[in-house]
């Protein structure tokens, strides 16, 4: 940046133009600002600067019980309240020793399940929507949307806000015929997936605009720790689901959808999100197939106390992993408290991926970051 | 490479399709129409809220039978205050992530439905533009005294006082929320009654045990006392046979 040669017209007198995009920008999901510096359409530089909606929640987890935490946490990714409950609970019950039941699991991974579908189909209308196609494409993903949101609602009494995950299991069962109206939305979904697909895949516009535009090297992408999706659109086939085997993910037959390209574009960020959701439904159906009655809490004892140790505990959120840190002294709080969000570690790529193209390409690989900025600033 | 320009006949195809079918599938109804209320009249002015509780009742059909929104206070059939369940323990105030509940203890103890008498609440403030509806005050709570409404229509003019609900406010009956949650209350209602069985049961067994062991340490008494009486008995019979050789020996020694 510093040599950097401005390009030269004859007689004009041309000069960096500095622009503040955000912190309130339509484009930039949140209150996030990038400080772009511009060389008439091209970005030469981009500073990233966020922290507006810092609420210091790992400070307050600190001061207060391990179990209050848990609706802090649906607050963080609000789009992902499911996978966020899990992560945390999955830190907390490698403190004490728990035995989740059969039920509980097979709920924990539906509920997961459904939340890729959520955030993965209201991502991509927010991709498109960017792009310039305002409006319709995500209102049909916000229709799918709201199905699932519905079923959260009937299961744990919130659309969004979920607090559904309890160490040691759920916090309630799910009520009578849930599962059947789970069933009928998830065999529908791939209607919708089918003409969605029709409708943007190969779309001229999205195949120009998004096709060669923000590439990430699969070298960077593993050197900055980048995870989720967009580490697999860059080539590389690591899923936590497949790694860990967390939960009861070693029961499932599904498969890990990565990009056998060389680039990593939009794209491929964007495809690898289509056919993520397809994987989902198929791990629904083999989940809605296998689940039988049962508790849904296990031996968790009334007052969560553990002994002093340390525990980590990650899923593969829609947006990455989500991993939770916690140190346990002995007492009710933890001693220490600390989230690894994916999309802020999954940001820190975006002045490389940005630096060289248009300032409008800025928009949609900043959009295909797929970041929420609860999550970021914590 | 596709004909160019067909993306754009094929979006109007995917949209027409979505217009046209949306009147035959209701799927593909993009919004809902949620009942405003039964006589589907708007409010009239916004100073028509809150309603007057009759009105909420009748609003609370709504929603969906699982939503929650923010907690209330139960109360049992009766006067709500001679039949509140809260007896001012303070637990959910203590264990409040955003801590919204304040709540002070009565001075008097109020008998409760032939129950032990118990502490009431004073005061009982629950700051709902504080309040996350996160549930935990529900969860902690162990006489089933504070549940979640779904009472979503709450804007004021005022937004302190008229956001802070106080314990007359929040005051619902159980019949209340059998209505809001029918499944939720069943369930809760059946496992009360169920711990009441079981401590009923538990009391009857120690009440008989104690019987028992009443009965049986009156037996015990009663043999001990009867092998006493029978020693005791006994004893005048031997007892003064030593004074007897006593006197014998007494008699002999001198």
């Amino acid at each position: 940046m510093p040599n950097y040669e401005l390009i030269q017209q004859d007689g004009l007198e041309t000069s960096l133009l500095e622009v503040s995009m955000g912190p309130h920008h339509p484009s930039t999901h949140g209150v996030f600002r990038m400080d772009v510096k511009l060389d008439g359409e091209t970005v030469v530089d981009l500073k990233p600067v966020f922290g507006y909606l810092h609420r210091n929640h790992e400070k307050l987890a600190e001061a207060m019980s391990y179990l209050a935490s848990m609706p802090f946490t649906d607050r963080l990714d609000y789009f992902n309240s499911m996978t966020n409950n899990w992560a945390y609970a999955l830190a907390a019950e490698q403190l004490i020793e728990i035995e989740i039941p059969e039920r509980a699991e097979y709920l924990r991974v539906i509920m997961s399940e459904l939340t890729r579908l959520v955030n993965h189909v209201s991502l991509v209308g927010f991709f498109v929507n960017d792009l310039g196609a305002l409006g319709t494409p995500l209102l049909y993903a916000f229709r799918e949307r709201e199905k699932i949101l519905d079923l959260f609602e009937q299961a744990s009494g919130a659309r969004m806000m979920c607090n559904y995950f309890r160490f040691g299991g759920l916090r309630c069962d799910v009520p009578e015929g849930w599962l059947d109206r789970t069933r009928e939305v998830v065999d529908r979904f791939p209607k919708f997936l089918d003409e969605y697909e029709k409708l943007l895949c190969e779309n001229e516009i999205i195949l120009s605009r998004t096709q060669g535009v923000g590439n990430l090297s699969k070298e960077l992408a593993i050197n900055a720790g980048i995870t989720g999706p967009m580490l697999r659109a860059s080539g590389v086939n690591y899923d936590i689901r497949k790694v860990d085997n967390y939960g009861i993910y070693d029961r499932f037959k599904f498969r890990v959808p990565y990009s056998k390209g060389k680039v990593g574009d939009c794209y491929d960020r964007f495809m690898v999100r289509m056919l993520e959701m397809r994987e989902s439904i198929e791990i629904l159906k083999q989940a809605l197939d296998g689940i039988e009655a049962g508790p849904i809490m296990g031996n968790a004892g009334k007052v969560f106390k553990p002994a002093k140790a340390e525990a980590y505990g990650r899923v593969e959120a829609p947006k990455g992993e989500l991993g939770f840190y916690l140190v346990a002294d002995g007492t009710t709080q933890p001693y220490r408290y600390r989230v690894r969000p994916p999309s802020f570690i999954n940001l820190t790529v975006l002045q490389d991926m940005c630096i060289g193209q248009q300032v409008a390409d800025a928009v949609i690989i900043l959009g295909s970051i797929d970041i929420v900025l609860g999550e970021v600033d914590r | 490479m596709s004909l160019l320009g067909g993306g754009i006949f094929k979006g109007m195809a995917v949209t027409l399709r979505n217009f046209v079918g949306s009147y035959f599938d209701k799927e593909r109804l993009t919004t809902k129409e949620y009942a405003w209320r039964t006589d589907d009249k708007l409010p009239e002015r916004a100073g028509d809220y809150p309603k007057e509780e009759a009105e909420q009742l009748s609003d609370t059909t709504t929603v969906t039978h699982y939503s929650r929104n923010f907690p209330m206070l139960l109360h049992d059939e009766g006067e709500p205050m001679d039949t509140v369940r809260c007896v001012a323990c303070q637990i959910c105030e203590r264990e409040c992530p955003p801590q919204c509940i304040y709540i002070e203890k009565s001075k008097d103890k109020m008998e409760r439905g032939g129950n032990k008498a118990q502490f009431y609440p004073a005061t009982f403030d629950i700051d709902v533009s504080v309040c996350m509806s996160c549930q935990i005050c529900v969860e902690v709570c162990p006489f089933d005294a504070i549940v979640m409404n779904s009472q979503f229509e709450l804007s004021t003019p005022d937004r302190f006082g008229g956001l802070l609900l106080r314990r007359d406010d929040l005051l619902k009956s159980n019949d209340y929320y059998h209505k809001i949650h029918p499944e939720e209350a069943a369930a809760r209602d059946k496992r009360i009654a169920d711990e009441k069985a079981a401590k009923e049961a538990k009391k009857k067994a120690a009440e008989e045990a104690k019987k028992k062991a009443a009965e049986a340490k009156a037996k015990a008494e009663a043999e001990a006392k009867a092998k006493e009486e029978a020693e005791s008995a006994e004893k005048p019979a031997e007892a003064p046979a030593p004074t007897h050789t006593d006197a014998k020996k007494e008699d002999n020694g001198e």
